[in-house]
């Protein structure tokens, strides 16, 4: 059963997003990305002073190209709105492709999103005929401000980026969830196990992008298949219906009175 | 006569009149393989070759790396 879902009027047929970052050698990552199924893989870009990457680019790419992966750059490492506009520009060159998971740090110990600077590059991105995919926090209220800027998906974290710590704060992410039907909501960053990935897919997120996790698995290719697997399991149990939890004892075996009855 | 500029941060000496194009060539660098900025501008591809550069211009070449 093909169970996708759009970006941008784009049909994706897996709900795991995977990034590139990290791997302990480019022939692992090729096998993470084929183990994983994904249709979106993100990159990045760097000063071209910093050296080499012994392969790496050049191993994701073949990867994307084998499963019909799109890329989707990123703007890590901007803190403001200007330079992340910038970046974004030189990505759709390098990268020839105009969606852009847009990254502006505001904070340099939890690396939090700058929520002013987030929106102020979202809108000026939007007008220059980009597919923006903002990493953003929980708020309710910036996430509002992100669609209406014309954002086509909002990317709420999980948890501080790189941390494991998987989903910080459920309710907010419910909340999201609930007031926000009709927006595409991918939860990224801070998934450490694939429980993590099956809970937010249970809330009803579209999907989820994680990076470390696989990464730097002792077997970044078997967690790969973990996840891929969590993700649909997690998307299934949505699709049920999952009973709500209750502070007190339900029996679910319907009897009545006592089992048995001694005179 | 020559113009000094900043090429990632590094000083280097052009000839007077040079253009980013021909910076790129200088340093032989693929024209597809990198993306330009100068003084903080994103210079697209096609725009290379009328930017002329100046003294004390920095220049940034920017490649694709892996990211999450």
């Amino acid at each position: 059963m093909t169970d996708s879902f759009e970006i941008a009027g784009v049909p994706l047929a897996s709900r795991f997003l995977l990034g590139t970052a990290g791997y302990p050698n480019p022939q692992l990552l090729a096998e993470a990305v084929k183990a994983s199924q994904t249709q979106l893989l993100t990159v990045g870009l760097k000063r071209s002073a910093q050296g080499g990457d012994n392969g790496f680019v050049a191993m994701a790419l073949a990867a994307a190209r084998a499963q019909g992966a799109r890329l989707l750059p990123n703007t890590a490492g901007c803190r403001s709105a200007a330079e992340a506009v910038q970046l974004a520009c030189m990505a759709r060159e390098l990268y020839d492709t105009a969606w852009i998971k847009l990254e502006v740090t505001g904070d340099e110990h939890t690396l939090q999103p700058d929520p002013f600077e987030l929106l102020a590059a979202a809108s000026e991105l939007v007008k220059l005929g980009f597919t923006v995919l903002p990493y953003c926090t929980d708020d309710l209220v910036l996430c509002r401000r992100l669609l209406d800027a014309g954002c086509a998906v909002l990317m709420p974290w999980g948890a501080p980026i790189g941390s494991g710590q998987g989903l910080l704060n459920p309710w907010a992410l419910r909340t999201l969830r609930e007031r926000l039907p009709e927006a595409v909501l991918i939860v990224d960053a801070g998934l450490g196990a694939p429980s993590h990935a099956a809970q937010a897919m249970e809330l009803g997120y579209d999907a989820v992008l994680l990076n470390s996790a696989v990464a730097q698995a002792r077997d970044p290719v078997r967690m790969a298949h973990a996840f891929r697997d969590a993700v649909r399991a997690g998307r299934q149990a949505y699709l049920a219906g999952v009973m709500p939890a209750q502070d007190f004892a339900v029996p679910s075996t319907p009897v009545s009175g006592h089992a048995f009855v001694l005179s | 006569m020559n113009i000094q500029i900043l090429i990632d941060e590094q000083p280097r000496e052009l000839p007077a009149g040079s253009n980013l194009a021909e910076l790129l060539a200088l340093l032989q660098r693929e024209p597809r393989s990198v993306a330009t900025a100068v003084n903080g501008r994103f210079v697209a591809r096609e725009a290379r070759p009328g930017t002329m550069l100046a003294e004390g211009d920095q220049v940034l070449l920017f490649q694709p790396i892996v990211g999450g």
